[in-house]
């Protein structure tokens, strides 16, 4: 086993003892907010973990990555990857009871960039993160009506034809980027903030408000809804879906396994970054939440649980994705194929129902030796349900166009289409109340705010100037911008992040204190399983999964798709390169989290270095209480 | 004048096929898509039912020219096929030999469509007549567009959660402030009975928030071993 320790003196007088938390935890003199019960805990861990992605990102990867056999790499790296490093966050942040700033400032002053960079990157994140709920909220304000407004086309001014770019695209494709978006055709051409959209982000924002606005107190009570009713929406679309046709070919088309997908590399790699993204880790929002626990509860007991639940949770709602994904393929098809048949039986006046999906064939060649001339004349479509159901769509894409046209298809459309924007902004608020957790409790640690000002106002003001900012959201380029900031902000920086946390703990903060320490909390040593993976392998795991993205990254052309109806292949999306400026913008979104590990490192042991003053850390804070008239003056 | 009427009969009827063949001038194709529309309770197309659609052709002339000359009989049908499929003209009134411009026949029509797909219970995209366009119905607009009421009233529901939970908030910490500085007022005047043991009130030895100094030896350690 790798003995490496890295020298870290005065570590003891930053961090409480064991006999100070066996202390705190007796006489409940912690002032730090606390949970009211277990229940609250899991509830909210899991809502922050279970988010969009597990609806809209797994389901995809899993079926182009070989259906079935995808398990395997996800199974495998969730538990190498996943676990270790979820355990590692709960552990360290029960033991430390600090959020992410404190935690790794009392690890090393030298450190503290690291939750810096996590504060940053979660702000980034909850920045794009509100507005797709906003979109949540557009589409669900609009689902009261009957059609529902994404059904049909709108018509033209005088009322003679459909709107071309419907017409040629789709109604929920025209719905989602003209009478949503009303996206322009590049980066560039910002145009105005849509006000609709900005209603909707006020809601988003105002809701959000009102939920974390005493911290755990109120997101405490708001995680009983918010997380359990995308199960509740999920299983209720799960029967709808298996009793709609069509459904049992999606599901088994998801889960055909396709051996031949493991060789890929790039299966494993999707595989590692979606467990890693999945899990929400390295936000900060984690520590903080397992730093109000009680010393003793059972870290690695939770973490094991959550990471199932995660598990579970994505294979679940991919299953009920493509049941109805499958509905909608079966659908299309349908309606190909019935459209092949009536230009067979009005070309050959051949009486109704003669023509099935079954004899079409034999139909065909029929009429071909009957009448080859207007047989020639034919325009046949071609309908295939495996294209169909592998029109692989993920993200944006997958709900507010493929999902809603399926909806429009099923009976009582709009009572599914309120449930699943139901379910959707649930999943998408419980992960905001970790991205803002992940925040505001570093705000407060690093003392930018002064302490006597009240939880609702720092919360106000960090909901506001977030609000204000993702007013670039709702311009015309909006979309575009969330996908840069989606595809960069979120991604390389919690990468490092990561391994910089694992490697803080195992070798500065040292394995042996760390492994005493949850003996300490939870009763027992962590077994050799933890021992290997946080030593060696989840390390290395990131380290290839940062290396090969890093690569990727930055071998591929910057190509982005835009909506342009003046496009020759219109309705496909056309893909353009960015701009010089966007450049710049990228790097800073991702390069200043990253960097501010490093650059506050060296700041830190400049500072050190040039000041020659004796070390003042030795002054502990005393233990022994003086009490003036009842009253303890010094609280600790 | 046996021969004679039945010289007639087949002028009549060549007349009539002539007038009324596919792509004639003025011959319109009617498509009826009854099963499609009905399902099981598609009724057959029988000699009945092409009674009832010259009779609707007629109406539909009366209705638009507003002279009652055209008579059912003004309305030939041909090429009926098992499909549903045929062929229409309307014959002038006036003069049996020439059909009416094919004009006047599309507007009665689209004055009549809803009329004329109700006899048949079917719809503009079940009853097509091949070379009139369907008009599009223009959708139903409600004066406010329904997401803004739901907006509303979600955004009536967070400002008023807001206001609740900063007053409340307000309101604790009022209460908070002015227990401490009640305290306060009430011990300096000496009036705040507080047993006292040992110089810590009891009060804050029940609270627990006393702090036990950890440098005294522990318990077991008290007694120096012999």
């Amino acid at each position: 086993m790798v003995k490496l320790q890295l020298p870290n003196p005065g570590l003891e007088d930053r961090i409480p003892s064991h006999t100070e938390l066996e202390v705190l935890e007796k006489e409940e003199a912690d002032s730090r907010p606390k949970w009211d019960n277990k229940a609250q805990y899991m509830l909210t861990c899991v809502g922050f973990c279970v988010g969009l992605g597990n609806v809209w990102r797994f389901p995809y990867l899993c079926q182009s990555h070989g259906g079935g056999a995808f398990m395997i790499p996800f199974l495998i790296l969730l538990i190498l990857e996943g676990i270790p490093l979820l355990h590692l966050e709960f552990a360290i942040g029960q033991r430390l009871r600090k959020g992410s700033v404190g935690v790794w400032s009392s690890i090393h002053p030298t450190l503290k960039g690291v939750g810096i960079a996590a504060m940053c990157v979660s702000f980034l994140v909850s920045l794009y993160y509100n507005t797709i709920i906003a979109w949540v909220m557009w589409y669900f304000f609009n689902s009261f009506q009957e059609p529902l407004p994404w059904s049909t086309c709108p018509l033209t001014n005088n009322r003679t034809d459909y709107i071309e770019e419907c017409a040629k695209s789709s109604p929920v494709d025209y719905f989602w980027y003209r009478e949503t978006l009303n996206t322009s055709t590049s980066i560039e051409d910002s145009g105005t903030i849509q006000w609709w959209l900005l209603l909707c982000l006020t809601c988003a924002w105002g809701i959000l408000y009102v939920c974390t606005i005493r911290g755990i107190e109120t997101t405490g009570k708001a995680v009983y809804i918010t997380s359990t009713l995308p199960y509740l929406v999920l299983t209720i679309f799960l029967i709808r879906g298996l009793t709609l046709k069509g459904s049992v070919n999606g599901i088994v088309f998801l889960f055909t396994p396709n051996v031949t997908e493991l060789a890929n590399p790039v299966t494993w790699l999707d595989a590692g970054a979606q467990v890693f993204y999945s899990f929400s880790l390295a936000f900060g929002g984690l520590i903080s939440f397992s730093s109000y626990n009680p010393v003793h509860n059972n870290c690695e007991k939770d973490a094991v649980i959550i990471s199932v639940i995660n598990g579970f949770t994505s294979i679940y709602a991919a299953t009920v994705i493509y049941s109805i994904i499958g509905f909608r393929a079966t659908e299309r098809y349908d309606d190909c194929f019935d459209k092949n048949i009536l230009t067979l039986m009005n070309a050959f006046d051949l009486p109704e129902g003669n023509v099935t999906q079954d004899n079409f064939e034999q139909m065909q060649q029929l009429c071909n030796m009957t009448d080859p001339v207007t047989f020639a004349s034919l325009n046949f479509e071609t309908c295939d349900l495996k294209s169909l159901l592998s029109e692989g769509v993920e993200g944006t894409g997958l709900a507010f166009i493929v999902f809603t046209e399926a909806i429009t298809k099923m009976p009582i459309s709009p009572l599914w289409s309120i449930l699943f924007f139901i379910m959707l902004f649930c999943l998408g608020l419980s992960s905001m109340f970790g991205n803002i957790e992940g925040v505001l409790v570093p705000l407060q640690d690093l003392k930018i705010v002064p302490p006597k000002w009240p939880k609702e106002l720092i919360t106000g003001i960090t909901c506001a100037g977030s609000y204000l900012i993702a007013f670039i959201f709702v311009l015309r380029s909006g979309n575009y911008w969330l996908a840069l900031f989606d595809s960069f902000a979120g991604s390389i920086p919690l990468l490092i992040i990561a391994f910089c946390e694992m490697f803080s703990v195992v070798y500065i903060y040292g394995i042996d204190r760390f492994n005493k320490d949850i003996e300490f909390m939870i009763g027992h040593k962590p077994n050799i399983f933890w021992q290997v993976t946080w030593r060696v392998i989840s390390p290395l795991i990131m380290l290839v999964i940062f290396l090969f993205y890093f690569v990727v990254k930055v071998n591929e052309e910057l190509l982005y798709s835009v909506w342009n109806p003046k496009y020759e292949e219109f309705p496909k999306p056309q893909k353009i390169g960015y701009p010089g400026w966007v450049y710049a913008i990228i790097v800073i979104i991702a390069g200043v989290p990253s960097l501010i590990i490093p650059a506050f490192a060296i700041y830190k042991a400049i500072r050190n270095c040039c000041q020659k003053r004796s070390d003042h850390t030795g002054l502990i804070s005393s233990i022994s209480e003086t009490s003036v008239n009842g009253n303890l003056k010094n609280s600790a | 004048m046996l021969g004679v009427l039945l010289l007639a009969f087949s002028v009549v009827s060549v007349a009539s096929a002539e007038l009324c063949k596919p792509d004639a001038q003025n011959a319109f194709k009617v498509r009826l898509s009854i099963k499609t529309a009905l399902g099981d309770n598609a009724y057959a197309w029988d000699a009945n039912e092409e009674y009832l659609f010259k009779a609707m052709m007629a109406f539909a002339m009366r209705r638009y020219s507003s002279k009652s000359t055209t008579q059912i009989s003004n309305v030939l049908l041909c090429n009926v096929t098992d499909r549903v499929s045929f062929w229409f003209v309307v014959t002038d009134s006036s003069k049996n030999t020439t059909t009416v411009p094919g004009s006047e026949v599309e507007a009665a029509i689209r004055m009549n469509r809803n009329r004329i797909n109700s006899a048949f219970l079917l719809s503009d995209k079940t009853l097509q007549f091949l070379k009139i366009s369907t008009t599009l119905s223009p959708p139903v607009e409600p004066s406010t567009p329904v997401w803004l009421i739901v907006f509303g009233v979600v955004l009536s529901l967070i400002v008023a959660g807001i206001v609740f939970l900063v007053v409340s908030g307000i309101r604790k910490h009022k209460k908070k402030n002015k227990e401490s500085t009640e305290r306060e007022n009430l011990e300096e005047k000496g009036e705040v009975t507080i047993t006292i043991e040992n110089g810590i009130p009891c009060e804050t030895l029940d609270l627990k928030a006393g702090h036990v100094n950890g440098v005294f030896a522990a318990d077991d350690e008290r007694f120096t071993s012999l």
